[in-house]
């Protein structure tokens, strides 16, 4: 394969269908990573049959007028700056049923001189009322070429034209309205101040002095702040500019539409999916599949995995020799791998019913429908489904947020998804409300269920109050307002091939980026509870104690004593017996300390180690009794129901996940937000507890 | 003068200015939403907000509170 020669950028409008035409022109085949500095993903991959040709994906943008940094990339790339190379070609997708709004990107872009062609999509959509190409192509001074990324109709001629107009001489900035003097003057003024990377042109000056001054972009070189400083430019400007661009697309473009856009299949669909009663119940029906099918049906698929991984360990136990090696392989090793695979499941099944969804044309409906209620909290109407999917397992919902386009809402919604109550909490909640507390009726309910009814109602309040709270103290969350914009596309029969192949990307990723991190931190995690493997100095001689058992009965408890030994004098455990002082006003003792530690694999792995710790092993029904009969040295009971309210609230707010962490560095790009994750969350649950423990202590 | 936000459904009205924030203002602009365009408010979700509306031929839908910096008349 021959050195890319030319690079043409992918532009266009959100919900274009530009990631169709992406798909038919590459083959799917893409180089993801990110922009620099921001978590967009940037997509690079040949031009199908045309290896000399890189493509470049550019996220969806209505204008190349940002105001934050995840925004500037359509400009960047569109122009060739911040060591983005200067494509030869920018090829704009152009909705036919939209045809001036996404066409007033256009006309931005031929400001700068940059050459264009236009992919005009959704033609099938907009049927006899859309333009003819060739008069539309006459106007625009571009080709034009009608596709239908979704059938591939269109797509060879596309690949056709890009390869003639790559090779056809560079086109002069053509601008379709004329700046005033005054505002001629104040171009020239900011242009003379670029530096020299920049090209000294007015579509650049232009774009400075609509948004340097309130805007969060690096890169803008103090002297061209000065520039625009100096020149202080006000609402005038847009003004012009933009009713500049409208007025000639008003005028020469808005008539070639040869009809109003025929949306009578779609509005009908959209009577009953939005109507005001059946719309809702819908809308909960189709919630609720989502959320069972992530919480429920995933069940047998993870029981399956977890047993394939339990499998494959029992079988290399038989080939290795017993020892450190043998222990590291089956427990470090396997386990690691298992503890990566075990979100496939959810994950697939996530990614494919939101493809569904999505291509459907339900997505955007649900932010529709749910931005009345998320709103009022600062979140997205998008932030709906990932938060849904955070009672089920935070790593797919994290993944999911994706579909926000906006860096800042996407954060948002990572930072409050690990507060849903997951599905890992449940092991840990029952167990210590099945040994702490009990069995008595409150208003003919049983106590036990509402408290965990009570559980998910905390966490869904924590988690919106945390959101209105963050939206309005973190800083990179402050972002200035822009107008919030949907569009609710025209429903269509869903394209299992598109599905399919979003779901293996995200599912890829998952494994490369997140997977390593999760498999890393489970072996450190267990040879922190493994090492140094030995009891301390004066433990009984459990090797003869074992030789000695005459009943199974006894071997197991000679195991579970000797397991316990090693436990209690591991690194782990000693970790634990450190942070002792430091959780002691919550009412945990350093065992809960070490179940802590534990659980950090995964929050029910707890329940494990708090067995092993006990002595008793993996049966749970001990480990309740062990609980309960527990006592201090004043012969108290250890385990009060406090004590369990309070560790529930401990497990309802501490991030007390690596995998959760590894996802979020992955899709924020770097380890500030996961640490930041980490931090506000062990705070805010120790704070809470600590209430819970004290507060409660004084009133009994 | 009234805004976007007191229309009734179905009824077209000129836009006769967009106020807010410089960068806001510039965004609904952008979008299509100039002084002398036609709108009109095509549907309204169930929980009353955010309204699809339909301008230049296009369509998109908005909250209630960015409809408010949007000056209308018949």
């Amino acid at each position: 394969m021959s050195a890319p020669t030319a690079t043409v950028a992918l532009l266009g409008n959100p919900n274009t269908g530009k990631t169709s035409v992406w798909n038919g022109l590459t083959g799917g085949n893409a180089k993801v990573g990110n922009y620099p500095g921001v978590t967009v993903e940037r997509r690079a991959a040949a031009l199908k049959g045309h290896p000399s040709i890189d493509l470049v994906d550019v996220p969806g943008a209505y204008s190349l007028v940002a105001r934050s940094a995840d925004e500037q990339v359509a400009l960047d790339v569109a122009i060739g700056l911040a060591g983005e190379p200067r494509p030869t070609l920018v090829v704009v997708c152009v909705d036919a049923t939209q045809l001036v709004r996404s066409l007033y990107l256009l006309v931005q872009l031929q400001e700068f001189g940059v050459p264009c062609l236009v992919a005009l999509t959704m033609a099938d959509e907009a049927g006899p009322a859309a333009p003819d190409p060739r008069v539309l192509a006459h106007e625009l001074g571009c080709p034009v070429v009608p596709v239908v990324g979704r059938t591939g109709a269109g797509l060879a001629v596309l690949t056709q034209a890009i390869v003639a107009a790559v090779a056809a001489p560079p086109t002069p900035p053509a601008w379709r309205w004329q700046p005033s003097p005054a505002l001629a003057r104040q171009l020239t003024a900011v242009a003379a101040a670029f530096p020299a990377g920049w090209p000294p042109s007015d579509a650049l000056a232009l774009w400075a002095l609509q948004c340097v001054g309130d805007d969060e972009l690096a890169r803008v070189p103090p002297a061209v702040r000065a520039a625009v400083a100096a020149a202080a430019p006000t609402e005038a400007v847009d003004d012009e500019a933009v009713l500049g661009r409208y007025r000639w697309l008003d005028e020469r473009v808005a008539h070639l539409m040869k009809a109003a856009v025929d949306r009578r299949r779609t509005e009908r669909v959209d009577r009953v999916l939005l109507h005001r009663g059946l719309g809702l119940v819908i809308f909960a029906g189709v919630m609720f599949v989502l959320f069972m099918s992530l919480f429920a049906w995933s069940a047998p698929a993870i029981d399956a995995v977890e047993a394939a991984v339990g499998w494959l360990g029992h079988q290399v136990r038989a080939i290795l020799p017993d020892g450190i090696v043998e222990d590291f392989v089956v427990d470090g090793v396997i386990g690691g791998v298992g503890s990566v695979v075990v979100f496939l499941p959810q994950i697939l099944l996530l990614f494919f019913l939101l493809g569904l969804l999505e291509d459907f044309g339900y997505l955007a409906r649900v932010a529709y429908l749910m931005d009345r209620i998320m709103r009022t909290m600062s979140l997205h109407g998008r932030a709906f489904v990932p938060m849904l999917s955070g009672f089920a397992c935070a790593v797919p919902a994290v993944m999911a947020t994706r579909t926000m386009e906006r860096q800042r809402d996407r954060i948002l919604t990572m930072l409050v998804i690990p507060l849903m109550t997951c599905s890992a909490r449940l092991p840990v909640y029952t167990l210590i409300i099945a040994a702490l507390f009990p069995s008595t009726t409150f208003g003919g309910l049983s106590t036990k269920g509402l408290l965990m009814v009570a559980m998910y109602a905390f966490s869904i309040v924590t988690s919106l109050a945390a959101a209105w709270v963050m939206a309005r103290t973190v800083k990179p969350l402050k972002a200035k307002r822009l107008p919030f914009v949907i569009e609710l596309p025209p429903y269509r029969a869903p394209r299992l091939v598109d599905v399919l192949r979003m779901m293996w990307r995200k599912t890829s990723a998952f494994l490369r980026e997140a997977g390593t991190v999760i498999l890393g931190c489970t072996i450190v995690l267990w040879a922190l509870l493994y090492f140094p493997r030995h009891p301390a100095a004066g433990a009984p001689d459990f090797a003869a104690e074992l030789a000695a058992a005459d009943s199974p009965a006894a071997e197991a408890a000679v195991a579970h004593a000797r397991d316990q030994a090693l436990l209690e004098n591991s690194y782990g455990a000693r970790l634990g017996r450190a942070i002792e002082p430091a959780i002691a006003p919550l009412g945990f003792d350093w065992k809960i300390g070490v179940g802590i530690i534990g659980a950090f694999a995964a929050r029910e792995v707890f329940v494990s180690t708090l067995g092993v710790i006990h002595g008793v092993g993996d049966d749970e029904g001990s480990l309740q009794d062990k609980l309960r009969r527990e006592r201090k040295a004043d012969g108290s009971p250890r385990y009060t129901p406090l004590v369990g309210l309070s560790l529930m609230v401990f497990f309802a707010l501490a991030c007390q996940c690596m995998s959760t962490l590894a996802v979020i560095k992955r899709e924020t790009g770097g380890y500030r937000w996961p640490v930041f994750v980490f931090a506000y969350m062990t705070v805010l649950a120790w704070v809470a507890s600590f209430l819970v423990f004290q507060v409660g202590s004084l009133l009994a | 003068m009234s805004s976007l936000a007191d229309v009734a459904r179905n009824v077209p009205v000129g836009i006769t200015a967009v106020d807010g924030e410089r960068g806001f203002r510039r965004r609904l602009l952008e979008l299509g939403l100039t002084p002398g365009a036609t709108v009109v408010i095509r549907n309204v979700a169930p929980l009353g907000d955010p309204l699809e509306i339909e301008v230049r031929g296009g369509r998109l839908s908005i909250r209630r509170d960015e409809a408010k910096h949007i000056r209308v008349k018949r």
